[in-house]
């Protein structure tokens, strides 16, 4: 191949390094006005009355709306649509918005926000999982889901879990609790919105742009065809921009009203408010093994602190409880799961979305049986991992694995397996598995997932696509794709992409998708393209490598005249025959596998990364460079989240809303990262590429907690892995107490009766 | 009511020298620099993550030296040299930190990277070879979310060693 598996520039590099990219609050059109949104300084309160009178009388305010303009409630999922762009009734977190207001500019506008009177009648707040599983002092944070504040359950049980526990000979019970942490994009979220001849166009800093056109259509109850979103050059998302936001659908409403630009870009503070990340969980894990540690059966546990709203939170739920079984072959599995409200800003999908807390929970797990059982830990999982071409026994469909691969090279690199051992120093080890794309639309539909368009002609190629890139090198994967079938380079192609005029649809850049999704519906607009390239050319008896791509070309345009083609890609029907199974199937997935060194000081409980290795199975590298840059990003994330990243809250206010506070790794804090790229060419995937964004992210805090044991003989069974926890568990260890920091229990949770479903007959013989 | 706002706000005439070129301009005083380049200049390589100076986008030289824009006022710094990612490059031909970040993916979403570019550029003027360690402290103050800092730290070393 020509251009895959090289590793060139981003196609997008230039404009990136220069400061030519321009982000949504880089746009300031004649007239733009400024929105600023007022919103709750309670977290939980009923909205007895809104006087903006006093807002509407300062001279340069245009507008002014609250929730009776914007009445209709959305939700990124069909399921949940349960928020409102303007809350006029209650407000169920420190940060929900109230009112919005245009203004010529962002000073009067935050002067009218001020004058602005909000007569609130305040209710008791629910702030933990333990507060929403009982009965509430006023009342329950949203309308629906229940007891209390429970917004969803999962009872699922796959296989014969009684009869797995029965031949176990050995049985362990653990609980783990992983905090909640942020995305930090270091772009604020911002939006800008026009209003022409009837017509709303929306620039944002989303993620979604097709699921941000169904919302605006869905509230500002316009057909989709008057509404155009575009997504404009993306600062981070991370999962933090997956959610149709307030403030896209307010600046819209904004335009509509005073016929000018409307721009909202928020605040740091109000990011940290609009959240949508990681879900805080608890979790207990039961598990049966043989003597020789081979898993008989397990039963996993979660709740999840959810916040206030839906948010993506009923897939993050499941989730929390799929993919155990797409590392290890697990013959009987039993999964609850149970997400609550509480009043604090929505929990959503943060990279890995609902699967590192339970990869943490379960490497530690095993990590714990194998030393019950005088194994080693590592070579324990390796005997249990999941082979190629099997179904799980949650009906997941694996194909190409790479984990035995990932495993070996990491070992071998890192010197794990004969590493010095002394107080203080430690080494960790982990693996994982994450979806490349998901199997299912966020909402049902028999569509593809993914749609291309190519135009060819004596000036060059264009693709068009719906894909958004955010950083992740979205854009050169559809151009490299492109480019290798058409016998040019990338910078040759260029690109239409995220314009819901002007493009084909494209979910979304979320769940890993794109590469494999996007990257299939290229290669077969740019294959039927070729094919028409190619015979063209040899009706003028030649050869196509033997032309320029141009004089190619006009041949075609010569002969079938307008040159354009389509692909599209939509995923496998794969899962399983139950409800619920639609959260877990993916195409492929990707495996990744890691070890951590550190050294931990007894004294201080201070850790020090010295090295991480990783391997992680891409399926095949379009474009090396672009996956060792998503490798190293995430296990950057991964150690933060291990480490110092806490999105908490007192008395309804978030700790910490601010970068210096909210603690994140900085150049000095990031070490020696060395990464293997493991190639398996899957079946299905574009050249047999799989997802690289969010997978490496899985194995790394559960690698730095055991290797936080090997240093100093201490589980610490939470994330973050803070100083103080280490040092609480070494004087619980010099008590003579467990070594251990932790939760101490699971609450009970009122789950429901669990749904049974049988394993996939022949499930691990390659069979089905 | 507007009125009075606009008369409340001190305004005053400031003479800029940003990317070399000097610039004449009426600003209220109480504006950060950012925000002049950003909205009075149309300067939006300059970026923002906080405006409060914890994250280190807003990145620009002043003299040579990194500041973050969001914390100083432009009267401050009326008639010394100010440089923006816009004035790294010398007509077509980038800078050689740019096409380095260019070149092995150091930017990914591209949002930190003016600031950090600016702040690398001032560590090569005063450091022509730095070690890692000497990279990673002059850095030290500008967050990145998406590359784990280490492409950029490669890509710094890659220039470095072309201009030496």
């Amino acid at each position: 191949m020509k251009v895959v598996g090289k590793p060139l520039p981003k196609v997008d590099a230039a404009p990136k390094v220069t400061g030519r990219a321009v982000y949504a609050d880089d746009m300031l059109p004649a007239r733009t006005l400024h929105c600023k949104i007022l919103r709750s300084p309670h977290p939980h309160a009923r909205i007895v009355s809104i006087d903006t009178s006093a807002a509407r009388r300062i001279p340069g305010v245009l507008a002014v709306i609250t929730g009776s303009d914007l009445p209709v409630k959305f939700g990124i999922l069909p399921v949940t649509q349960d928020e409102r762009a303007l809350e006029h009734e209650k407000a169920r977190y420190v940060g929900d918005p109230i009112v919005a207001i245009a203004a010529t500019d962002e000073e009067i506008a935050a002067a009218a926000c001020d004058a602005v009177a909000v007569e609130y009648e305040v209710l008791e707040p629910v702030m933990s999982i333990d507060a929403a599983l009982a009965t509430p002092k006023d009342e329950r944070i949203q309308d629906y889901g229940g007891p209390n504040n429970v917004h969803k359950f999962v009872a699922l049980e796959f296989g014969d879990v009684e009869g797995g526990f029965a031949r176990a000979d050995h049985v362990r019970e653990d609980v783990f609790f992983y905090q909640g942490n942020t995305h930090l994009p270091m772009e604020q979220h911002s939006a800008i919105a026009t209003y022409v001849d009837g017509r709303v166009t929306l620039w944002s800093s989303t993620q979604v742009v097709h699921y941000v056109h169904r919302a605006l259509s869905r509230v500002l109850e316009l057909p989709m065809h008057r509404i155009r979103v575009i997504g404009a050059a993306h600062g981070g998302g991370f999962g933090g921009k997956t959610d149709p936001f307030a403030h896209e659908i307010i600046v819209a409403k904004l335009a509509m009203i005073t016929g000018r630009p409307v721009k909202c870009t928020l605040t740091r503070e109000e990011v940290f408010y609009a959240h949508r990340g990681r879900h805080p969980v608890l979790m207990w894990v039961r598990t049966g093994v043989t003597h020789d540690g081979r898993i008989t059966a397990m039963h996993f546990r979660t709740a999840l602190d959810g916040g206030a709203y839906g948010s993506y939170g009923v897939a993050s739920t499941f989730y929390t409880g799929a993919l155990q079984p797409v590392t290890y072959d697990i013959p009987a599995y039993r999964f609850e799961g149970c997400r609550v409200f509480t009043n604090k800003p929505p929990c959503g999908p943060k990279r890995g979305h609902g699967t590192p807390q339970p990869r943490f929970g379960l490497e530690l797990h095993l990590e714990k049986i194998a030393r019950d059982l005088g194994l080693d830990p590592v070579d324990m999982k390796r005997r249990n991992y999941v082979k190629p071409n099997t179904r799980t026994v949650n009906w997941l469909r694996v194909t190409s694995c790479g984990l035995e691969e990932c495993t070996q090279r990491v070992l071998e690199a890192s010197g794990f397996k004969t590493r010095e051992r002394r107080p203080g120093r430690g080494m960790g080890f982990a693996i994982s598995s994450y979806l490349s794309g998901a199997g299912t639309a966020i909402y049902w539909n028999d569509m593809p997932h993914s749609e291309v368009q190519i135009k060819v002609d004596r000036g060059g190629v264009t693709a068009y696509c719906g894909a958004m890139d955010i950083g992740q090198g979205s854009d050169s994967v559809l151009a490299t794709v492109v480019a290798e079938e058409l016998g040019l380079q990338p910078s040759d192609v260029r690109l239409v992409t995220a314009d819901t005029d002007t493009t084909p649809i494209d979910l979304g850049s979320y769940s890993s998708r794109v590469t494999f999704m996007a990257g299939n519906a290229a290669l077969e607009a740019a294959r039927k393209m070729r094919e028409l390239l190619v015979q063209a050319v040899a009706g003028a008896g030649k050869r196509y490598e033997e032309v320029s791509f141009e004089e190619a070309s006009v041949l075609a345009e010569a002969r079938f005249g307008t040159l354009t083609t389509a692909g599209s890609y939509t995923p496998p029907k794969i899962a399983g025959p139950y409800k619920g199974s639609g959260v877990g199937p993916s195409p492929a997935y990707s495996y990744s596998a890691c070890v951590v060194d550190l050294d931990a000081d007894a004294r201080t409980g201070l850790i020090k990364v010295n090295k991480v290795w990783i391997a992680h199975d891409v399926g095949r590298a379009i474009n090396p460079l672009l996956v060792e840059g998503q490798v190293e990003g995430s296990v950057y994330m991964g150690l933060g989240e291990a480490l110092m990243e806490e999105q908490v809250f007192r008395k309804g206010l978030h700790k910490w809303p601010s970068m210096l506070e909210y603690k994140s790794p900085t150049f000095l804090d990031m070490p020696e990262v060395e990464t293997f790229i493991v190639e398996t060419d899957d079946p299905e995937g574009p050249y047999g590429a799989k997802e690289a964004g969010q997978g490496p992210l899985l194995p790394v805090p559960p690698a730095v907690s055991a290797a936080v044991y090997d240093a100093l003989g201490v589980w610490i069974d939470e994330v973050p892995v803070t100083p103080e926890k280490v040092v609480e568990a070494l004087r619980r260890k010099d008590k003579g107490e467990t070594p251990r920091y932790g939760p101490q229990r699971f609450p009970a949770i009122p789950y429901p009766e669990t749904i049974k479903v049988d394993g996939p007959v022949g499930h691990q013989d390659g069979t089905c | 009511m507007k009125e009075e706002i606009l008369r409340d706000v001190e305004r005053a005439v400031l003479t800029l020298n940003v990317n070399g070129e000097p610039a004449q301009l009426l600003v209220p005083v109480h504006k950060t620099l950012l925000e002049v380049l950003r909205e009075d200049m149309q300067l939006t390589g300059t970026k923002h993550g906080c405006e409060l100076g914890e994250c280190g986008t807003c990145t620009v030289l002043i003299d040579g030296k990194p500041h973050l824009s969001c914390l100083v006022l432009p009267i401050q710094v009326e008639g010394r040299a100010i440089t923006t990612v816009e004035g790294m490059a010398s007509g077509s031909d980038l800078d050689p930190l740019q096409t380095a970040f260019a070149e092995i993916g150091a930017a990914q979403c591209g949002y930190c990277t003016p600031g950090i570019l600016l702040s690398a550029r001032s560590l090569l003027e005063e450091n022509p070879r730095p070690s890692r360690g000497e990279i990673k402290e002059a850095l030290a103050g500008n967050l990145c979310r998406c590359t784990g800092y280490t492409k950029i730290v490669e890509a710094i070393e890659l220039a470095a060693g072309r201009m030496a």
